[in-house]
Formats: C-alpha cells, sequence, structure tokens
C-alpha cells in the first residue's frame, strides 16, 4: 500500500524548502451524508517532520483543515542527503510515517 | 336582539377576514397541480425544466399532505408560472441563441 | 413625373431585389453547417481578446485569466491534488476485469495516447461517442457494472488516459456525414441556448464572461474549456469529469440537469472539443 504522504523536500541555500501532499478525509463531523447522517470527524489531528531527531515543523490540526492537505514551509539547516521524517496522527489514533530524503 | 347583532358581527367579520370566507378546497389545489403538472411536463418534453419549478412543486404537495390546501394552491399557481416561463425560455430560445453565437 | 416615379420604382424594386438576394444568401450562409469556419472565429475571439495569453495557456481556465491565480497554480502543480487519482487510475487501468481482458483490449494503441481523439462520431451508430461513454461500454462489454460518470472511477480512469496524452493537440474530427454535421450544430445551439430560471447559456460565463468573477470564482474560456479534464476540483474537495461539470453547470442556472451521457451532453462536448482543436491535452486538472 502508497503511503499517504507526498513529500518533495529541496536543499535551496542555508533553507530547505518543503512540501508535502498528504491523503487523508479530514471529514469535520459538521457534515451530513446523502441519507442526513452526520459523518463522523475523521481527521489528523498532530503532523510532525523531523530532521536529524529535531522537530522542525508542527501542526496541530483540527476540523477546519480540508481533504488532502497540503503543506509547504522551509527551514533552516538540512542538506541534501539528510533524512526528513515525517507522521501523523488523527483523532481515531491511526498514523502513518515516512522519510524522505533532501534532495 | 343580542342573538341577532352576534350573527350580524360574525357575518360582517367573515366578509371583512383577509382569507377567504370558505378555507380554499382540496379540489381547488388538485385543479392548481394538474395545471402546473401539466405545464412541467411540456417543459420536460422541451428538455428545459427548471429546478425552481420543481421545487415549487415539492412545496405544493408538502403542504396539501399538511392539509394547508391555501399554501399548497399558492405554491402550485407559482409552479405553473415557473413552468410557463421554461417552456417561453425554451421557445424563444429556439432562435434567440444565435444571437450569442460568436460568427 | 411618371418617368421619375417608373424610375423610383425601379430604383426601389432593383434596391428591394438586390437586399432580398443578400438576406436570402445571408440566411443560406448561416444556415450552411461550417464547422472549420466556427473554429477559426471561436479562436480568434478569445486570442483578440486577451491577446496577452499565450494560446496553448488558454487550456488552464481561470488561472490563465489571473496573474496571481497563475503563480498559486504554478506551485500547486508541484504537488497536485489530482495525484491519488491519477494513480489509483493507472491502477485501474490495468487492472483485468473478471474475463481476464483489460481496458487496453478496448481501444486503439491499448488506450494510450489517444484521449485527444475523443469524442468522435461513430457512423454506425450515428452519434457522438465520448471517452466516458466508451469506458462505460468496454465495461459492459466485458460483463462488468457501468461506473458512475460523473466521479471516482470514471474520474480516476480518464485522469489516467488524459495523462498519458498530455501535451498532444485536442484533434476531433467531423465526418462529411450530415449526421456529424447536425451532432455538432446541436452541440453548438446547446452551448449558446440560455437555460434555467437564472437564464445563462454557457456562453454568458464563457464567451461573454472570461476572466471576470461570478461570485468569488473566475470564469474560465470557452477555448480549451475540456482540455484539463477531468478535473481535481476544490470547491468538489474531489476529482469530476465532464459529465459532473456539465450537470453542476446546469443546475447552478437552475435548470434540471439532464441525465450523464444524454444526447446534448455528448453533442456538446463534441462542439467544444472541435472548436479547441490545436490546443493541447493538459489533464487531469485542479481547479479552485
Amino acid at each position: 500500500m502508497a503511503s499517504s504522504i507526498r513529500v518533495r523536500a529541496t536543499a535551496n541555500g542555508d533553507l530547505t524548502d518543503v512540501q508535502a501532499l498528504i491523503q487523508h478525509p479530514m471529514d469535520s463531523g459538521f457534515v451530513k451524508d446523502a441519507q442526513g447522517q452526520l459523518i463522523p470527524p475523521h481527521f489528523i489531528q498532530q503532523l510532525t517532520f523531523e530532521h536529524n531527531g529535531k522537530t522542525v515543523f508542527l501542526a496541530d490540526w483540527g476540523p477546519a483543515v480540508s481533504k488532502d492537505p497540503y503543506v509547504k514551509f522551509s527551514f533552516k539547516g538540512g542538506a541534501k542527503g539528510d533524512d526528513l521524517k515525517i507522521s501523523w496522527v488523527d483523532n481515531k489514533g491511526a498514523t502513518d510515517t515516512t522519510t524522505a530524503k533532501i534532495g | 336582539m343580542s342573538m341577532m347583532r352576534n350573527t350580524l358581527l360574525a357575518s360582517v367579520l367573515l366578509m371583512a377576514g383577509a382569507v377567504p370566507a370558505f378555507a380554499a378546497s382540496e379540489a381547488d389545489y388538485k385543479t392548481a397541480l394538474s395545471a402546473a403538472e401539466a405545464a412541467e411536463q411540456q417543459a420536460g418534453q422541451l428538455r428545459n425544466k427548471w429546478t425552481t419549478t420543481e421545487a415549487q412543486l415539492a412545496a405544493a404537495k408538502k403542504a396539501a399532505t399538511a392539509g394547508d390546501f391555501d399554501a399548497a394552491i399558492k405554491a402550485a399557481t407559482e409552479a405553473e408560472a415557473l413552468a410557463k416561463a421554461s417552456i417561453f425560455q425554451a421557445t424563444s430560445e429556439k432562435e434567440r441563441w444565435k444571437d450569442l453565437e460568436i460568427r | 413625373m411618371r418617368a421619375r416615379s417608373v424610375l423610383t420604382s425601379a430604383a426601389a424594386a432593383l434596391a428591394f431585389a438586390t437586399l432580398a438576394s443578400l438576406a436570402a444568401s445571408a440566411i443560406a450562409a448561416t444556415d450552411a453547417p461550417d464547422p472549420a469556419a466556427d473554429a477559426k472565429a471561436f479562436k480568434k475571439f478569445f486570442t483578440d481578446k486577451f491577446p496577452k495569453v499565450k494560446v496553448e495557456d488558454f487550456v488552464n481556465g481561470p488561472y490563465s485569466m489571473n496573474e496571481d491565480m497563475h503563480k498559486q497554480w504554478e506551485e500547486k502543480e508541484q504537488f497536485p491534488p489530482y495525484e491519488f487519482a491519477l494513480e489509483a487510475g493507472k491502477e485501474m487501468f490495468s487492472k483485468p476485469f473478471k474475463n481476464g481482458k483489460t481496458y487496453a483490449d478496448c481501444f486503439a494503441n491499448g488506450g494510450i495516447g489517444i484521449r485527444q481523439n475523443y469524442p468522435y462520431f461513430d457512423e454506425k451508430e450515428g452519434k457522438v461517442v465520448t471517452l466516458e461513454l466508451a469506458l462505460n461500454r468496454c465495461r459492459e462489454a466485458n460483463g462488468e457494472q457501468p461506473y458512475s460518470y460523473v466521479k471516482d472511477e470514471m474520474a480516476s480512469l480518464t485522469a489516467y488516459m488524459a495523462f498519458t496524452s498530455r501535451g498532444k493537440p485536442m484533434d476531433i474530427k467531423i465526418p462529411s456525414d450530415p449526421r456529424a454535421l447536425a451532432a455538432y450544430e446541436n452541440g453548438k445551439r446547446y452551448f449558446y441556448t440560455r437555460r434555467g430560471q437564472l437564464n445563462f447559456s454557457c456562453a454568458t460565463c464563457h464567451v461573454q464572461s472570461p476572466g471576470e468573477r461570478i461570485r468569488a470564482e473566475i470564469l474560465a474560456p470557452a477555448y480549451g474549456i475540456l482540455n484539463a479534464m477531468p478535473i481535481y476540483r476544490s470547491e468538489w474537495n474531489g476529482m469530476g469529469t465532464i459529465s459532473r461539470r456539465f450537470i453542476t453547470c446546469n443546475s447552478q442556472t437552475r435548470a434540471v440537469p439532464l441525465e450523464p451521457q444524454s444526447d446534448e451532453y455528448r453533442d456538446v462536448e463534441y462542439f467544444l472539443s472541435y472548436v479547441a482543436n490545436g490546443l493541447p491535452i493538459s489533464g487531469p486538472g485542479a481547479r479552485p
């Protein structure tokens, strides 16, 4: 099964530019289905990017984030060939994690 | 004497009322509904129904089920007007579409 | 006096005759379908209206109309939201049916790099056949249930097929068959006809107002409007097909939509694709 996380990290001078696309329904819990029943909340609560064991980006998400979220940010440090670890936990306790190389 | 006055008062009140002296009947509703449905059927043959017409027809039927024939007739009459407008649109557009054509 | 009146009436008669014949030839000219002339005029209308837009950029819809949106779209294309559907489509396309056959058996060149030829006029059936229709017919011919025309699997499959044709110019043919010309004309008429309680035609938004806003959205030009399909639309929080867009456009004008793949929809897809001949396939796409 393919990971739910697509990531691209590029070294850019002393910055590392990161883009990630995560496949997740991000159901807010406020939307009703075609039968009028509430679709239960199912969303990522925490998203973490780690480099060299240090957290460089931490997101506490809630129902306001839409389906298949896209994240873009830059952090200082990081060199080509370094590992970048991404993981998330959702409100149902499910997790996914992946490691990408900075290019 | 007071009996007569009461009767007179009652009949004056009835005549002065904003609502018809006798509430609209189911028969009146059925007449209005068939006129509306006939027009909508014609619009359907022209492949040009409007969503608002359908909504008014549904509202008419719902009000009738609840026994509110005044509201039902109002909605049915509105539905008929909308259906007729959609028929007019389909008919006139048979030629008028050319006004928008890029030549 | 008499001579003058004779001359006047002769002049009048001549003038009338000229007018009548001009009118007649004008009527004859407008009544004889000329898709090639239509396509030329269509392209000229949009390139004249937007001289700064590169011709191939029209396929990007609202993004070619607004610089800020174009920047956002360029960023988005690095990590497009349709990626998941595209991957799913590739997997689905190669998975055999229960009878062992695959989609490749239904299409020319195994279904790869052929999207730009759709829709086409099927002379045996006497009707326009779209890619979505062809895919479901392929399924049914091989004992499988057809998919919904508006999203999910159909969107994934057409996303994959569009992707294999990326960059190829739209190449729709109208055979010299009166039924094909009639289908083309029918599609053209549908495009320009006002419908719904809001009394909009497709042209009202996409010919009269491209680049302008309808509520919060920027309108796309009609020229090349199908080249990016299917699309991941943020408004839909997911993928949608050409069928989906036609249906939602109808209901947005308060017109009751027709059935997916109705004759009118097939014909308007034929018309819109034909007048975009030469523009590159850019699908699958992403839209606000």
